[in-house]
């Protein structure tokens, strides 16, 4: 567990405390809306598709695919530069929402990684408050 | 939705009649970035012969109008802080002809500066802010990493190396322009292919010579009335089109990654202003990394999706070349203080005015602008007439 962690964290807001207490627990958590069922990432007041105020919180397969990624190799904040090269990525989870991650637990490669790839959902714990969804590539 | 009949009656009815950079560019750290908007301001309005007391309206980015106002010593009645990265300037462009067109205003500054190399104090961002919140713990932080990710999915949905080819012949093109332009960072030092592709690597898929640079620059712009244009000392250079918008913020919810908001501004300018594609002597697009010019000669409608390597093959961009494009040298060559969008305005203007010395085009009577903002988030598009 790193107490040191010298990397940018996540400051939640009144409507992403949720999101962020539930990755603590090890959960992706998601937003689907109760009108027109469509689920949103991030976390907001009301549905991206169709403005309903009504939303409801749904808890993630943490099943996803690759939908594109880039490997750092200059750190673009000092916090990251023992970590280069790594893996940005953008994923596509089962629910139809992207978010933004990192794929770890595979040489940070360009042929190593494919574009549709599955993944699957992991918990790093960076503080003993934080957790941050990442992502592993399914065996 | 924009209503073009309209757009059209305000096609030309206003007129840029100053350009400038600020005295110095590249490394200039003895200058603070307000120092840089001034320098530009007084430049641009002793190039378009008018005088500070001239100034009505005020247009900026990155700071407020309220701080370059005050620093420059002027009280406008007109101001305009949109702010949505290197775009704006080109949207200011717009909104200075919409506000004088209207009423509020005669002439109009623009003004730009930052030390993006030298800078003392970047503005932070807001932690709580959803892209603080969301990608930056994953070090997803600033463009390089953004527009990496947008052209790896380029690059699988057109295929990598006709991509990683095109991008050569983008950097390579725009350094041969940056030849000719004294005032080029990169003015004397030539880019060869094999250097392109021996470039390191800063975010896969981009080598360093893919990304733009990083200076310290100022630039302004003074936009007036048809009228007072025919007092300027060199002419008005009317804008004729523009377009602006955006669809994102951070780059994991761009809804389309190969497919930028030039998407709509280009079309709306070009219908505007009553021209097409081919009747553009010049094409100034923000070369934030070779990737942003690829996606926009698409998204602007220069060529379909996934055309833009062929569009771009064998060095058509270069000097001599059929589509002269960034003949300044870009943000990849010339300069780039971070947002870059004014210098398009600026080098299109000089072409227009037939004062871009050794990279003047033979014939330039219609030049188009193009910025691109934030994380291919947005941008804006003006096409520039002759008077
Ligand atoms: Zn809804």
């Amino acid at each position: 567990m790193a107490t040191d962690h010298t990397k940018p964290l996540p400051v939640a807001q009144p409507e992403s405390d949720h999101y962020w207490e539930q990755a603590a627990n090890g959960k992706l958590v998601l937003q689907r809306c109760s009108d027109c069922g469509e689920a949103q990432f991030y976390p907001r007041v009301m549905c991206i598709h169709c403005g309903s105020r009504s939303i409801e919180w749904i808890e993630s397969s943490g099943r996803a695919t690759l939908f594109t990624f880039a490997i750092v190799h200059v750190p673009p904040h000092p916090g990251f530069r023992g970590d280069v090269p790594y893996v940005t990525a953008i994923v596509e989870l089962e629910e139809g929402v992207r978010m933004p991650s990192q794929v770890i637990g595979i040489e940070p490669d360009p042929d190593q990684l494919r574009i549709g790839m599955p993944l699957q959902v992991v918990f790093d714990q960076v503080t003993d408050d934080v957790a941050l969804p990442k992502f592993r590539p399914v065996e | 939705m924009p209503n073009v009949k309209r757009l059209k009656n305000l096609s030309g009815s206003a007129s840029i009649v100053g350009v400038a950079e600020s005295d110095s560019l590249g490394k200039v750290p003895e200058k603070s970035p307000l120092a840089l908007h001034s320098e530009a301001a007084l430049n641009a309005l002793d190039d378009a012969g008018f005088a500070l007391s001239d100034v009505d309206a005020l247009f900026t980015a990155g700071w407020s109008t309220l701080d370059v106002a005050e620093y420059l010593g002027i009280q406008p009645r007109f101001t305009d802080s949109t702010s949505v990265g290197g775009s704006s300037f080109v949207i200011h462009v717009a909104h200075a002809m919409a506000a004088i067109a209207a009423g509020y205003c005669e002439v109009a500054l623009i003004t730009h500066g930052q030390s993006g190399r030298s800078d003392r104090a970047p503005i932070p961002r807001n932690p709580g802010a959803p892209m603080a919140q969301y990608e930056y713990p994953y070090g997803i932080i600033g463009p390089p990493v953004s527009y990496a990710m947008a052209c790896r999915r380029y690059m699988h949905e057109y295929g990598e190396d006709r991509t990683r080819q095109a991008m050569a012949e983008i950097a390579v093109s725009t350094r041969r322009w940056a030849n000719l332009n004294p005032k080029a960072y990169f003015h004397d030092t030539p880019l060869s292919f094999d250097e392109y592709h021996d470039s390191r690597w800063v975010a896969w898929p981009f080598h360093l010579v893919d990304c733009c640079l990083v200076t310290d620059a100022g630039a302004a712009i003074v936009v007036t009335t048809p009228e007072r244009a025919r007092d300027a000392r060199k002419g008005g250079v009317p804008v004729l089109g523009a377009g602006e918008g955006h669809d994102h913020s951070m780059i994991s919810q761009m809804p389309d990654l190969t497919r930028a908001f030039g998407r709509n501004t280009g079309p709306q300018a070009l219908q505007m202003a009553g021209v097409g594609h081919k009747d553009l002597d010049l094409a100034m697009i923000y070369d934030s990394f070779t990737y942003t010019v690829l996606v926009s000669l698409e998204n602007l409608g220069f060529c379909g999706p996934g055309e833009g390597p062929d569009f771009v093959a064998s060095q058509v961009t270069a000097p001599g070349g059929p589509f002269p494009l960034n003949t300044n040298g870009g943000g990849l060559s010339y300069t780039h203080p971070g947002m870059y969008g004014i210098f398009t305005v600026v080098e299109a203007t000089r072409q227009l005015r037939g004062e871009a010395g050794e990279r003047q085009l033979e014939t330039c009577d219609l030049a188009l602008a193009h910025g691109t903002g934030g994380l291919l988030s947005s941008t804006g598009t003006v096409v520039l007439g002759r008077s």
